[in-house]
């Protein structure tokens, strides 16, 4: 029998301290029935793109509250693909301000979630990306 | 090229794919298993258990770390984490204690959830380490949930079983869980920084000294312990489950450790223990598969309906289980 799961890292890359955010998101998406592998703090965008691969995860979920998401997320992606894995889909939450939204789209994000977001949306919006 | 070829080559990517198949347990991990099988049998296995917390990751970060140093081996490890009854989902947190692993090529971690297994083990597991087997990685740790129903299952795949407790947990006899000793080939007190290691120890100690010292093979009640089995060595010595300190955050008593390890493979080797180990591995292995085909066939050749009446006989107490079950099984193939 082939049980197919959605396989998420939530990261947390930069120096910011903030993983409420990234705890409240892992959690939902294990209660959503994914499986989520957490990386912890402080994360550089080697690390994730490494994890991402051992793990051969469908999705990245970066959580970046310090005001670096513009330099980490291409980076992140960069390295995904140099990595082969270019069908991975990145999702980014935390501070992000909205001149940042149209950019973000453009480097191929596939979703951008601030504060207050809602998780139910996140995981209809994470379960569409990785169907299509 | 084919999966198999690929991850022979040392290809990562393709290791890591091939493991989500094999975990799946797809038409395309299956095969790939049989083609890696004949690469199969030369890595290490060590399995870490213990209750939550006790420090399982952080001691697999640090005796990874060792052989890296130390003895320039490859190391795979798989981490395995609970899958949620309810929603089937899960967080597997194993890597945040794993990160100073991350940057070596020689290393590659994998988490796995139990999908609702409970033996401590995903039902992948094993074949998962043999992927990692065939990859060519000498050294494979295994860290088990921590609060396997049973932990027989990691002692039955892997070589070397350490079992891991630390202070403050409890540390009268009782608390310390028992059948560990049936299990444990090296016991770790982990957190020996923490006030009570020296209780946690000499709790350890007396139930070693209260069991009589045992056998440690896991000797199959097959029906067929035919006349390759390998031999034990009448003249090896018992192995006596060492008692080890460390703390994993530090990574002291770390090369005690390693050494400690070396010395059980030692163990192992001499006595005949690794062939009759990994003989009784596999024959659990081909039985179980045996077990799932005939039942597969029987189903096939039973009319669903027919099972359903002897179910319901049995149900209504007309006809016994074990009536029941011969007369399904004597009209098998009528
Ligand atoms: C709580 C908090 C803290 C706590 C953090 C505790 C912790 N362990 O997380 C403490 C007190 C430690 C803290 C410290 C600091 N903080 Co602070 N903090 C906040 C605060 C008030 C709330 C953050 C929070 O936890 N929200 C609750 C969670 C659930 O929400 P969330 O993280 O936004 O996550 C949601 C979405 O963003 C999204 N999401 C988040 N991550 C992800 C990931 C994925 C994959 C997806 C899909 C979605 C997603 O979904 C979540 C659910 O809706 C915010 C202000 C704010 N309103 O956001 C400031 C804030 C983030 N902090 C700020 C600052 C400046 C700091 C400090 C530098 C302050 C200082 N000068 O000392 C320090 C730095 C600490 C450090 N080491 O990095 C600034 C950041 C400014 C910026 N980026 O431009 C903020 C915005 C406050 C402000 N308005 O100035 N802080
Ligand atoms: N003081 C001290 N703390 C330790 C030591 N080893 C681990 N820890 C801490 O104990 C906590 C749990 O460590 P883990 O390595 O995650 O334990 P675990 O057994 O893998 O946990 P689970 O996988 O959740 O069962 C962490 O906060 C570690 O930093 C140690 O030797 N001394
Ligand atoms: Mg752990």
């Amino acid at each position: 029998m082939t049980e197919k799961k959605i396989r998420v890292l939530v990261a947390k890359p930069g120096l910011d301290g903030h993983d409420r955010g990234a705890k409240v998101i892992a959690r939902a998406l294990r209660d959503a029935g994914m499986e989520v592998i957490y990386t912890g703090l402080r994360q550089t965008p080697e690390m994730i793109a490494e994890a991402a691969l051992q793990e051969d995860v469908d999705v990245v979920g970066l959580s970046v509250l310090s005001g670096a998401h513009m330099a980490l997320t291409p980076r992140v992606m960069e390295l995904l693909r140099a990595n082969g894995q270019s069908h991975v889909k990145v999702f980014l939450g935390g501070i992000i301000p909205d001149e940042d939204l149209h950019r973000l789209m453009e480097m191929g994000v596939a979703g951008v979630y601030g504060p207050g977001a809602s998780t139910e949306d996140i995981i209809r919006d994470i379960k569409t990306a990785v169907a299509a | 090229m084919t999966f198999s070829q690929a991850i022979l080559n040392g290809d990562r990517l393709a290791l890591a794919r091939l493991l989500t198949k094999v975990e799946n347990n797809s038409e395309e991990g299956r095969s790939a298993l049989m083609e890696l099988f004949p690469h199969t049998g030369k890595a290490h296995l060590i399995g870490v258990t213990g209750a939550p917390g006790t420090g399982k990751s952080s001691l697999v970060n640090q005796l990874a770390l060792h052989y890296r140093k130390h003895e320039d081996k490859r190391v795979a490890i798989v981490a395995v984490d609970p899958s949620s009854p309810f929603t089937g989902g899960a967080v597997l947190g194993d890597r945040v204690r794993m990160r100073d692993l991350s940057g070596d090529p020689n290393v590659f971690i994998r988490s796995m959830a139990s999908r609702g297994s409970l033996g401590g083990l995903a039902q992948a597991t094993a074949n998962v380490v043999q992927v990692f087997d065939a990859a060519g990685f000498d050294i494979i740790i295994v860290e088990t949930v921590g609060a396997g129903q049973s932990e027989v299952d990691i002692a039955r795949l892997a070589h070397t079983t350490l079992v891991v407790e630390a202070p403050g947990l409890g540390d009268d006899i009782q608390a310390i869980k028992a059948g560990i000793l049936e299990i444990a080939d090296i016991l770790v007190v982990n957190k020996a920084d923490r006030p009570g290691v020296e209780n946690t120890e000499k709790a350890l100690k007396t139930m070693l000294e209260l069991a009589h010292p045992t056998e440690r093979v896991f000797q199959h009640h097959g029906t067929y312990m035919g006349m390759s089995a390998p031999k034990k060595n009448p003249n090896a010595k018992m192995w006596i489950p060492p008692i080890q300190r460390t703390v994993s955050t530090e990574g002291n008593g770390i090369p005690e450790l390693a050494d400690a390890i070396a010395k059980h493979v030692e163990h192992l080797r001499s006595s005949g223990d690794w062939a009759l180990r990994e003989r009784t591995r596999l024959e659990v292995e081909l039985e179980a598969l045996i077990r799932n085909g005939l039942m597969n066939r029987f189903r096939e050749d039973i009319p669903a309906e027919r099972y359903e009446e002897t179910l319901e006989a049995v149900v209504q107490r007309k006809v016994s289980p074990w009536e029941a079950a011969t007369a399904l099984l004597n009209g098998r193939s009528k």
